[in-house]
């Protein structure tokens, strides 16, 4: 029997279809479905720390609606939540909450460093005895949006180029796991 | 609702404490007492008790550091007395350091945290408080970084010359 690629399903479902007597069959890599269906069901914790916690209340709503993407069940417990938006800055004393938090959050987790003190402490980057310089000294960020606060459109932006990652493969766990020896 | 006027409680506050009351004045038409460090307490104490007066609630309480002044450290407290709908600020200035004044949360109970606060950034101790550790800070931060002194950070600092940015 001929295989062919051409009856290719748009995106975004990864996968051939090939055509058979009586209907078609789907040929696809397991990881590939699953990282498809973790893309677009990310679960985001609740959790902001100042201004930019209302621009992702913002994006969260009506107007901006990103359950549009697959985000709209915002967790309050980290248990039931797959990706963390640091909406906010990140002051020294929240620095160990924000590590618990992320430790408790089951694998795979992600994380959206939202705005510029997320990014590198921001506008407190001088003069500061109490803003941490960036989330990334505490967890790994996947996803840096630039923006004092970022608008909406930008966090969706940012979301989708985070579904874009998990898609396009695996994640920092499972690169640790295949090549222990490297550092990501 | 019974109507207050500044000079009456200035005038009760000079007859109840003769040579208590420091300075009187209205920034932006607020009437604000300065009174000495020593009687703070017994003055707040009265006007709470004072049936005319009433100041039955604390806004907000809060320290200051003025390095170059004569008195270096001071205490300021607003409150309000709801049964006249009138608001007033008192001070009281030390050059003790580290500053001590006496707590407030036995008459009022909302002074706790607002006291903790005053402690957390400019290191003022307050006697009697029930629990004063710092509030905001972390806890291993040394030093008040609300006083002039602090340093804010490593002086050595070579980002942040002015030739990176262009200037
Ligand atoms: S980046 Fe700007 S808007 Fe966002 S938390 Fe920091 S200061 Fe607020």
């Amino acid at each position: 029997m001929d295989v062919t690629n051409e009856n290719k399903i748009p995106d975004p479902f990864p996968g051939t279809i090939h055509q058979t007597p009586g209907g078609g069959i789907l040929v696809s890599k397991m990881d590939q479905v699953i990282n498809w269906a973790r893309s677009n069901s990310l679960w985001p914790l609740v959790f902001g720390t100042s201004c930019c916690a209302i621009e992702m209340m913002s994006t969260a709503s009506a107007k901006y609606d990103w359950s549009r993407f697959g985000f709209e069940v915002a967790r309050a417990t980290p248990r039931q939540a797959d990706v963390i938006i640091i909406a906010g800055t990140i002051v020294n004393k929240m620095a160990p909450v924000l590590k618990r938090l992320y430790d408790q959050m089951a694998e795979p987790k992600y994380v959206v460093a939202m705005g510029a003190c997320a990014t590198s402490g921001g506008p407190f980057f001088y003069n500061t005895y109490s803003v941490v310089k960036g989330a990334d000294h505490i967890i790994p960020v996947d996803v840096y949006i630039a923006g004092c606060p970022p608008r909406p459109e930008a966090l969706i932006h940012a979301l989708i180029t985070l579904q874009e990652k998990i898609k396009s493969g695996m994640t920092r766990e499972q690169m640790k796991m295949e090549k222990p020896e490297q550092s990501f | 609702m019974a109507t207050l006027e500044s000079q009456t409680i200035i005038d009760a506050l000079e007859q109840q404490f003769p040579g208590k009351v420091v300075a009187v004045d209205h920034p932006y038409d607020f009437l604000t007492i300065t009174i000495a460090h020593g009687s703070i307490k017994d003055v707040v104490r009265y006007l709470y008790n004072e049936p005319s007066f009433s100041f039955r609630f604390l806004t907000s309480c809060c320290g200051m550091h003025y390095p170059d002044a004569p008195q270096k450290f001071a205490m300021v407290y607003h409150l309000h007395s709801f049964t006249t709908n009138f608001r007033i600020r008192l001070k009281a200035f030390t050059n003790e350091d580290p500053p001590v004044f006496p707590t407030l949360t036995d008459i009022y109970k909302g002074a706790n945290w607002m006291e903790r606060e005053a402690y957390d950034f400019f290191g003022f101790r307050f006697t009697g408080h029930p629990d004063l550790r710092r509030i905001l800070n972390m806890d291993s931060l040394e030093g008040w970084p609300l006083r002039k002194e602090f340093p804010l950070e490593d002086p050595f600092r070579k980002d942040k010359d002015d030739a990176m940015f262009g200037r």
